[in-house]
């Protein structure tokens, strides 16, 4: 995925959203998958994530909540939350990892205060493949990978406004 | 315990199977689950087939948890049914919002079996 980059600094108060974001998306693997996310000591390249989930927020924060994955990882979180043989595609998986992504903005958002009921989300829509490029009216953006079963999963907020 | 026939309620089809598995897990005796992806299909399918528990997510196309409590709500013969809201909303303004329009439990996502088991047993132990 192709992001262009005119990312601004993160305002005094969103600096702070990044181990809110992180807590946000742990809390989800471990509840819904029993799954605890590591995050990784040294920086990992983020190849081979042709899978992203996008919901959209709209209200007091603007934005998109994006969760990119690889499709071996896709299958392996809906193989989790349905306890069920990994896959690798299907409406399941996409389904699950759209869900994934809803629940972690949905989880992110009632843990700042002012945004559980100032702040609506969309429905989680998901692309499949790397060859693509995203514009959005990006402000900032705060980002964080973890791993999931030794695989990278990078969790984006981009903020509107 | 007898036989449950309960209804989930969710557009995701992924989430339905995690409720359904999370109320057996709860030691719940399902003899019917019934699916439905929107308040619209709940309604419908709640014509032709009565339940005793209802559990629902709130934001959903076509018709929204919320809607689908109220007008369940109006429903005579329906007033009896709880319903336990599953959603990613968890603000203090939307479990209001919630429970005034009849719903009698509210978990929010993510959630554990034990936090299902929990809900759904309170709510069922007040039915009348």
């Amino acid at each position: 995925m192709n992001i262009p980059r005119t990312t601004a600094t993160p305002s005094a108060v969103r600096q702070g959203w990044l181990p809110t974001l992180q807590l946000a998306v742990q809390e989800v693997f471990e509840l819904m998958l029993a799954c605890p996310l590591a995050i990784p000591s040294d920086p990992m390249p983020e190849e081979g994530l042709d899978v992203t989930s996008m919901v959209g927020m709209a209200g007091r924060l603007c934005g998109v909540l994006t969760v990119r994955c690889s499709t071996k990882s896709a299958a392996r979180i809906a193989s989790r939350m349905l306890g069920i043989e990994a896959q690798k595609g299907g409406p399941e998986l996409w389904d699950a990892i759209g869900e994934i992504c809803n629940m972690i903005a949905g989880n992110f958002k009632n843990k700042i205060a002012g945004l559980g009921d100032g702040c609506m989300l969309s429905v989680p829509t998901v692309i499949s493949g790397e060859d693509y490029n995203l514009r959005s009216l990006v402000n900032e953006e705060i980002r964080t990978m973890l791993l999931f079963e030794a695989e990278p999963i990078v969790v984006t907020l981009e903020v509107h406004n | 315990m007898e036989k449950i026939r309960a209804l989930i309620v969710d557009d995701s089809s992924v989430m339905r199977k995690i409720v359904e598995r999370s109320l057996r897990q709860a030691g719940l005796d399902l003899a019917q689950v019934i699916e439905a992806g929107n308040g619209a299909e709940g309604l419908a399918a709640l014509q032709n087939t009565p339940v005793d528990l209802i559990l629902c997510d709130i934001n959903m196309p076509v018709m929204d948890g919320l809607e689908f409590v109220k007008q369940l709500s109006a429903v005579e013969k329906m007033k009896s049914v709880p319903v336990v809201m599953i959603t990613t909303e968890g603000s203090e303004g939307h479990v209001v919002q919630a429970l005034s329009a009849g719903a009698r439990g509210y978990i929010r996502k993510p959630f554990t079996p034990d936090q299902v088991k929990e809900h759904v047993i309170a709510v069922l132990a007040e039915k009348p």
